[in-house]
Parts: structure tokens; C-alpha cells; sequence
């Protein structure tokens, strides 16, 4: 049977690692993130005999990734912003690598040291590289604790489906709130190897080996291509969106992770106003919903962006509108979060002709 | 001519013969299987090359090869994973001692070493070097130490002695400007993770075997999971020192023993 439980945003993602049988965590205290790092010192050794370590720095721990997660394990580590724009460099090569792998931001505002409190500003980061190189994370957005522990079996599946790191982006507010949550059973740790891992070579195969580097440019750009293939067929096969009242909606808000849930409040707020409108939320921020956001531009309808940045998503909303329709936007930062009444308001202003 | 001459004789042409040299039962020394039969892209008379063969020498005598995994530096070891005929990671640059961390906490049972140099162990990855020594995390590092960052041509390093002339330290590296050079191994065997520190070199015969044995000891003490050993190989650069091979090895006996003495400076009780 399910359990259900009230928790943490932070510590219910960490129960969620541990009951999918993750391997091994590394890690560095960040705030608003480090109940992850700290839940699973208590409970997943002892659980599941789960690796658990402290690194010295963020630098550290997602080259312990690395290693571990060459060794074909089911490997995780978890920050918040400044730490993971410390890690890029790390991230770069697990992607080159083809390396397997969790990584979670929980998102607090920046630039620079910023602020501990929620921010999606890491949106370009995330999705549109971050490291240097060419290459993807698969990237998705939880918008309820639930979903924080839902995302982490699915990306641990997505990143050994396509040998691939998966990045679980969310923010202080999702990882500090409390919600109802329903655990899914403990799954056993996995005991297969990988045929790619070095884990020593028996004499029966070729050595293995794990690396980012290759000289020859002729190689180098072979296996850009082969990278570049993988990421055309994730486009393809993993795209995922909610897409709420948008059949007959002539304004559609479009949010991600917690702001989608603010969203769906002002789309309730604006419809008791008589404005027909929608939600279109993104779950994955790489690969993503270019078609479903173009397919809802060639019906008519108008866009409204709402993030907890500058407008950054924003861009990705305007390549899938691709000039067919309107497209506006509201945003906070620094670690401020908008209300329901004032995206109502910002959308009162915006489509004054619409509510006439 | 008695029989036995004659056989002498047959066996005499077989000898000299160019192809006979190849068979298998003429050889005295071969390569352990431990190693790839790749050509080491390393420049003549620099020490990488030895360094590597006593590793691989030493995994082929134990007979470790399938428990054990490798990490390579960034630096001109580069690529010491076409070399190894064992299971490799290629770390960022710096970061072998926390790959190698990630390895063996995941796999606790094999044998872990990492292979890096100057630039990489004490300078850019100095704080993984320390903090994988302070956590007593039960792997090798095998330190390459010829005081100059070989790979980019020939920068000052950590290690470079005072007044050695580097494309960084043109003059001469200045002690009151960028510090004396780092004797990191001393540093590290304060470590109480430290079980096993030494500085061996592998420039004469006698002290090839020396650090091949303490590479064959510190994977016994691996074995027995007695916490990090650290080898120092003092080594050699002859194309950035810009001196034969020859001169380069006198120059390392005179300067750089003489600043990195060469010995035991953690052994076990």
C-alpha cells in the first residue's frame, strides 16, 4: 500500500532517492536545499546501505558523481544555484561522457551570492547549457512535493534510457513547503552492470573507459553527431506538458514549476472575471513543448509568460509562437513571488481589448 | 666437426637471424599484459613512461588487473588510458582524487589509484588532494612531480624550485612573489588518513625498483584497507628543463633531490 505522508519539499525528494534505490549521494550544504543532504545522512545508509557523502566543495562532489556514476551506479547530487553554476564544469564532461545521473537545483535568486529565497533564474543554465559544449541535460519541473518525489524514479529511468544526466530543477519555495505526499514502495538497488562501466576488466571483454577527450577533431566531431542524434531522439519521445482549460481559453498563461500552480489560481481568478484562460505548463524544460505551445498559437490564442526571473523561458515561448500570435510577460526576482491577483492584474492591463 | 659444434652453429644462424628476435622464446623482457601495446606518446627520456610500466608492472605481479580502475590527470598523462590495459576514468583537470573518491566508495572491494601531476594534485586540485588524504579514503595517488606544467609547454608549477627559469617564471621562479615550491607529500603525511607517504624517483635502476615497490605496498595496504597511500615520483621534463635526457637526470639528482629528498616520510609501523 501507499503511504502517505506530510513533508518537505527537500526531504520528501531525498525520501523519494532513497526508496528508488539510489547508490550513492554527494553533496555540499546549501541553503534553501540542504534538508537532501541532511535527511539522507540520517535514514539511507541505514536503509539501504546507500552511499552518503559530504564532499569538501560542489566542485568535489559532482566529480565523485562522475566516478561513481561511471561505475555504472545510480548516482545523485543535489544544490542550489551558486553551487551548481560551481559544478558546470563537472556537468559538461558527465554529458560528454554519457554519464547517467541526477542532479537537482533547487533555485534561489541570483546573480552572484543573491538570496536564499525562490527564484527560477536558472532557466538559461539549465536548459540552454551551462557548461561548455555542445550538449543537454533532460530537464524537469516539479510544481507540487509531490511530483518532487514522483520526477526522481523517472529521472533516474530517463538518464539510463539515454545514458544521460537528468537535472530536477525546482525552487526554495517547493523545497521548503509541506505537502501531503504519496511514497511509492521501496524499489531494490539495482545489481546489474552495465556493459559500458569500469567497475575492472575481466578478461573476457576490452577495456573500458570513461573520458570527455578525444584529439583527433575527426573523432571529436563524430562524437558531437552521435550526441547530437540522441538529443533529436529525446526531442522526439520525451516531451512533457500539462496543459489546463487551453481548449477554449483565448489567453493561455504560460508557467513552470511552482509559478504553473500560481498560474492555475489566476486562471481561476480571471475566469470568475469573464476572461477565457488557461495554463500551459512545461514539465520538461529540455526537450521542450516547441510543437504543443506552436499548435496552440495556430488556433489564435495569445501567450502570457509568468517566471520567477527576467523572461527567460520566455524566449523559448516566442521560438514556438515563431511570430504567429502575442506574446507577453510578467516576472519577479530576488527571491520574490508573484500572486495570483497580481498576474490577474499585469493580464487586466495587458489584454484591456481582450476583456472589452 | 662433432655434432655438438654443429647444432651450436645451426642454433648461432637461427640467432642472428633478424626475425628470431621477435619469437616469443628469445625474449627476456616483455611487456606485462597490463599494459596496451600503444607507443607512449611520452618525449625521450621523460620519466611518465617508466612510471607507468612499474604501475602496470606491479597490477600484472599482484594479479589485480580485473579489480582494478584507474583515473587519469589533465596534463601530459592525459591519455595514460590508452596505455593501461585496464579499466580507466579520464577526470577533469584536478579532480582525480574525487573521481577516484566516487569509485571506490561505490565499489569499496576493487583496487582505485589515480595517476596525476604537479599542476594537477598541487595546484588546481589541491583542496580534493587534502580532503581525499584527510578522509583517509583507501586508494593510491601516484604523484608525478618534475616541477613544471609539461603539456601547455613548459609554465612554472607548485613545484618548481626557487630561481628555476620557467615561460612563466622567465627570471627565475621569485620566492618573495609566488611563494616557495610546495612539498605537498610532506603536507599530506600530517594527514591522519595518510597511511602511507613516500617520495621515490625513477631516474637510475635502483630507484625504478625502489618505487615500484612502494606501488606493490601501497596496493597491499589496499588490500587490507589501511587508508591513502600517496607516492611521490620525482621525475623529469628534458623538452621544458630544455636539456638531453641525460643532462636532465643529473640536473634532477642535483637540484631537485637535493630540495624533494627522496625517502619514506609516513611508513607504516
Amino acid at each position: 500500500m501507499r503511504e502517505l505522508r506530510l513533508m518537505k519539499g527537500n526531504e520528501a525528494l531525498a525520501e523519494a532517492a532513497i526508496r528508488a534505490g539510489c547508490d550513492a549521494y554527494f553533496g555540499y550544504p546549501i541553503t534553501p536545499q540542504s534538508e537532501i543532504l541532511e535527511y539522507l545522512s540520517l535514514y539511507a545508509t541505514e536503509r539501504t546501505g546507500m552511499v552518503v557523502l559530504q564532499a569538501e566543495s560542489e566542485i568535489a562532489s559532482i566529480n565523485m558523481v562522475y566516478g561513481a556514476a561511471g561505475c555504472g551506479k545510480k548516482v545523485m547530487t543535489s544544490s542550489s544555484s551558486p553551487g551548481i553554476s560551481l559544478m558546470q564544469e563537472g556537468i559538461s564532461y558527465i554529458a560528454c561522457a554519457e554519464l547517467p545521473c541526477l542532479l537537482v537545483n533547487v533555485m534561489r535568486g541570483g546573480p552572484g551570492l543573491g538570496t536564499i529565497q525562490p527564484s527560477q533564474s536558472d532557466y538559461f543554465q539549465s536548459v540552454k547549457g551551462g557548461g561548455h559544449g555542445d550538449y543537454h541535460l533532460i530537464v524537469l519541473a516539479p510544481s507540487t512535493v509531490q511530483e518532487m518525489v514522483d520526477f526522481v524514479p523517472i529521472s533516474f529511468d530517463l538518464a539510463f534510457k539515454w545514458r544521460n544526466p537528468v537535472m530536477i530543477v525546482a525552487d526554495g519555495a517547493l523545497g521548503q513547503m509541506m505537502e501531503k505526499v504519496e511514497l511509492f514502495e521501496q524499489m531494490p538497488r539495482s545489481s546489474t552492470v552495465p556493459e559500458w562501466a569500469t567497475v575492472g576488466k575481466p578478461k573476457t571483454r576490452e577495456r573500458n573507459i570513461i573520458t570527455s577527450l578525444n584529439l583527433e577533431a575527426e573523432k571529436m566531431e563524430e562524437h558531437n553527431l552521435k550526441l547530437q542524434k540522441k538529443y533529436k531522439q529525446i526531442e522526439e519521445q520525451e516531451v512533457r506538458y500539462e496543459s489546463i482549460n487551453c481548449d477554449d481559453a483565448d489567453i493561455v498563461l504560460v508557467a513552470f514549476g511552482l509559478v504553473a500552480r500560481i498560474c492555475m489560481k489566476a486562471a481561476e481568478l480571471a475566469r470568475d472575471k469573464g476572461l477565457k484562460v488557461g495554463v500551459f505548463r512545461p514539465i520538461t524544460l529540455y526537450p521542450y513543448p516547441f510543437k504543443q505551445i506552436n499548435k496552440l498559437a495556430k488556433e489564435g490564442k495569445r501567450f502570457f509568460v509568468v517566471e520567477m526571473n527576467a523572461g527567460q523561458m520566455l524566449y523559448d515561448v516566442k521560438l514556438a509562437v515563431n511570430g504567429l500570435s502575442e506574446v507577453a510577460f510578467h516576472g519577479r526576482m530576488g527571491g520574490m513571488i508573484p500572486s495570483p491577483e497580481e498576474i490577474v492584474e499585469k493580464l487586466e492591463k495587458q489584454y484591456q481589448e481582450a476583456v472589452i | 666437426m662433432n655434432e655438438k659444434t654443429m647444432t651450436e652453429d645451426h642454433h648461432y644462424q637461427q640467432m642472428i637471424e633478424e626475425e628470431s628476435i621477435c619469437l616469443q622464446e628469445n625474449l627476456v623482457y616483455e611487456r606485462p599484459e597490463t599494459l596496451t601495446d600503444a607507443a607512449f606518446h611520452y618525449c625521450p627520456g621523460c620519466g611518465h613512461g617508466v612510471a607507468h610500466r612499474i604501475i602496470a608492472e606491479a597490477i600484472a605481479e599482484l594479479g589485480i588487473q580485473e579489480d582494478v580502475i584507474g583515473v587519469a590527470p589533465v596534463g601530459c598523462s592525459v591519455l595514460a588510458y590508452n596505455y593501461f590495459n585496464i579499466d580507466m576514468q579520464e577526470a577533469a583537470h584536478g579532480r582525480a582524487s574525487a573521481v577516484a573518491t566516487g569509485i571506490k566508495r561505490v565499489l569499496p572491494d576493487k583496487y582505485v589509484f589515480s595517476y596525476q601531476g604537479d599542476g594537477d594534485l598541487a595546484a588546481i586540485g589541491t583542496g580534493e588532494t587534502i580532503h581525499t588524504c584527510n578522509r583517509g579514503e583507501n586508494i593510491l595517488i601516484v604523484f608525478i612531480n618534475n616541477g613544471i606544467y609539461g603539456m601547455t609547454g613548459g609554465q612554472m608549477a607548485p613545484t618548481t624550485l626557487n630561481g628555476m627559469k620557467t615561460t612563466t617564471s622567465p627570471f627565475g621562479r621569485d620566492v618573495s612573489l609566488v611563494g616557495a615550491p610546495l612539498k605537498i607529500t610532506e603536507l599530506v603525511a600530517q594527514l591522519p588518513g595518510v597511511y602511507y607517504a613516500t617520495r621515490q624517483a625513477v631516474n637510475t635502476p635502483l630507484n625504478v625498483r625502489r618505487a615500484k615497490k612502494a606501488i606493490v605496498n601501497s596496493f597491499e595496504y589496499q588490500k587490507h584497507k589501511k587508508g591513502l597511500c600517496f607516492v611521490e615520483i620525482v621525475s623529469n621534463c628534458p623538452s621544458n628543463w630544455k636539456m638531453s635526457p641525460v643532462e636532465a637526470n643529473k640536473w634532477l639528482e642535483e637540484n631537485m633531490l637535493q630540495y624533494y629528498p627522496l625517502g619514506d616520510i609516513k611508513a607504516p609501523h
